[in-house]
């Protein structure tokens, strides 16, 4: 039995994808919960990260302030530069492709990503259909602005969810917007007779199921991240009180004064959300934040990619 | 891939889970009724999938306690449970939030404690790196591969309080994880067969000084007892069967008795 599912997994798992795999990426999803994922682009990075106490790291060549600042089209990673990072650290490492972009993630399922996260921060790829993850071994994570957004990912074979925010921005604006709206719609969902639940899976544009799933569990079938200008302990925790369980965290590490510092304290507070007291402690003399720029003045707004 | 008898026997086996539940349940809250208390179990809830045990342990007719931060150590609690999540991010919590040394002297003093996947390293006398790449993987299969590569990187489990050596994330990495039937319980005991799910979990390589085997998947002990502590290197908190929160409750129970 055993063997069975390793010669699945060893073996080209591409398009091999089967019931137990979806329950089985579900769980790794569960086993992150009350933690923070890191974005990092070195293997030095991915050290400063593990230590600190991420319980996982993104690894990309550029993290969203500097892809921002760089503009142009950006692409999946080098693999060699992935792999660096898979063999510096112990605890699962996630990396991103763009949307729609499917060989990039059998490329990253190739190498044994432990989490591939098609992510609206690089460029999309297809701007019509998401890459179908229900073909795939490997988990998926998707970014969503609501619930709609969130149970098509979901349709579409993602295993966790994370709020888009705004990548790179420093400003956790948008990410208080999306994890509102979508703990909102699901509360809505939660309260509703079972009668009119047929027409809210219309007005969603989501299969009929997971909204009767939201309906009885008032919850996503999958773990919900927040994600996307989260830049101090204070953000991270406020993310968590409105419902996040649990918190990615991009450019506000490393582009930060003391990096190694920032990121204990995140994971921290994180870990201890409703606890004021400490979060104050860890909030002291943690240096520079990240500049951060407003919603306003950017020109791109990556949550509008991929709906 | 499941084959139509093995999904029979999966489905069995929840079924039977299902109806256990109730009964169990039940008994836990005759007992409670009688003590007037019912059994406090702490949950280390600073990472991973602790909300799952406190489900668990709640539908047993236990109260649960969260361990957070050093402050929560002052509550009363009979038992302790370590849940999934990554040890590496745990141990760092514990260690930061003052919670790792008074927890290791009640684990080492005979506090009853279920260690699971992440939390059966944190309990591990000796812990080996993780295998990062499938070569590897492969090589030790040889037996001086793999005692040269666990030579080199032997750390202790924050804790350490428990004979056993386990090499981290010894199944590969996320597709390696998989899905199991296998007997669980003591030599001698009528064999239980429970779904075990196995995600980058950790191995057990050596098990020492009198800790008990409680099951085996492909000759590898993947459940252990010293003493006051079960370890675990699957997720029995992903599963339907009680099985091994009955053994976990029953040494609870016992030293509640003893008191």
């Amino acid at each position: 039995m055993h063997s069975t599912d390793n010669e699945t997994a060893t073996a080209a798992p591409v398009h091999k994808a089967h019931g137990n795999r979806v329950v089985l990426n579900r769980q790794l999803a569960q086993m992150l919960k009350g933690g923070v994922i890191m974005d990092v682009t070195t293997p030095e990075q991915a050290r400063i990260a593990e230590a600190a106490g991420a319980c996982a790291v993104m690894a990309l060549e550029r993290i969203p302030a500097d892809i921002r600042a760089a503009g142009g089209v950006s692409r999946m990673s080098d693999p060699s530069m992935i792999k660096g990072i898979q063999e510096a650290v112990s605890i699962p490492v996630m990396a991103k492709c763009r949307i729609g972009h499917f060989v990039e993630a059998q490329v990253l399922e190739a190498i044994e990503i432990d989490y591939i996260d098609e992510s609206e921060v690089l460029s999309p790829a297809d701007d019509v259909y998401h890459i179908d993850k229900t073909r795939f071994a490997v988990p998926f994570v998707c970014g969503a602005r609501d619930l709609g957004e969130a149970l098509r990912r979901i349709a579409e074979g993602a295993t966790m969810i994370r709020t888009k925010g705004e990548p790179g921005t420093g400003d956790v604006v948008q990410a208080v917007r999306h994890m509102r709206r979508m703990q909102a719609e699901m509360r809505a969902i939660a309260s509703m007779r079972d009668d009119e639940l047929f027409e809210e899976a219309k007005r969603l544009q989501v299969p009929y199921d997971l909204v009767r799933h939201v309906h009885e569990h008032g919850a996503l079938p999958v773990v919900n991240f927040a994600a996307g200008g989260v830049a101090t302990p204070a953000d991270a925790a406020l993310m968590m009180q409105l419902g996040a369980e649990g918190v990615f965290v991009g450019s506000g590490i490393f582009k930060s004064g003391d990096p190694a510092r920032r990121a204990a304290a995140i994971v921290q507070a994180v870990a201890n959300y409703d606890d004021a007291q400490l979060i104050a402690d860890l909030s002291e003399d943690l240096g520079e934040a990240m500049v951060g720029v407003n919603e306003q003045e950017i020109a791109l707004l990556m949550a509008e990619r991929g709906k | 891939m499941d084959t139509p008898a093995r999904q029979t026997a999966i489905e069995n086996v929840r079924a039977k889970a299902g109806s256990d539940r109730s009964s169990i349940a039940a008994a836990c809250g005759q007992r409670a009724t009688v003590r007037k208390r019912k059994p406090n179990v702490a949950v280390l809830a600073v990472q991973g999938a602790f909300v799952e045990h406190e489900r668990r342990l709640e539908q047993l007719g236990c109260d649960c306690t969260e361990l957070r931060h050093g402050a929560d150590l002052a509550r009363p609690f009979d038992g302790l449970v370590l849940p999934g999540g990554e040890s590496t991010a745990q141990a760092k919590l514990l260690r930061d939030l003052g919670m790792l040394e008074p927890l290791r002297t009640r684990i080492a003093s005979g506090m009853p404690t279920l260690g699971t996947c992440a939390g059966l390293i944190l309990l591990a006398e000796r812990v080996t790196a993780d295998v990062s790449t499938p070569s590897l993987a492969g090589s030790m299969q040889d037996g001086t591969a793999s005692e040269a590569a666990a030579e080199g990187s032997m750390t202790r489990g924050a804790f350490g309080t428990m004979p056993i050596t386990v090499r981290r994330n010894a199944y590969g990495r996320q597709l390696g994880s998989f899905r199991t039937l296998a007997p669980f319980g003591d030599e001698g005991e009528p064999p239980c067969v429970v779904a075990m799910t196995f995600i980058r979990a950790p191995r057990i390589e050596s098990v020492r000084d009198g800790t008990r085997t409680l099951a085996v998947v492909d000759d590898v002990p993947v459940a252990v007892q010293a003493g006051n502590q079960i370890g675990c290197a699957f997720h029995p908190e992903l599963e339907d069967s009680n099985v091994v929160y009955e053994r976990f409750l029953a040494l609870v129970e016992g030293v509640r008795t003893a008191d």
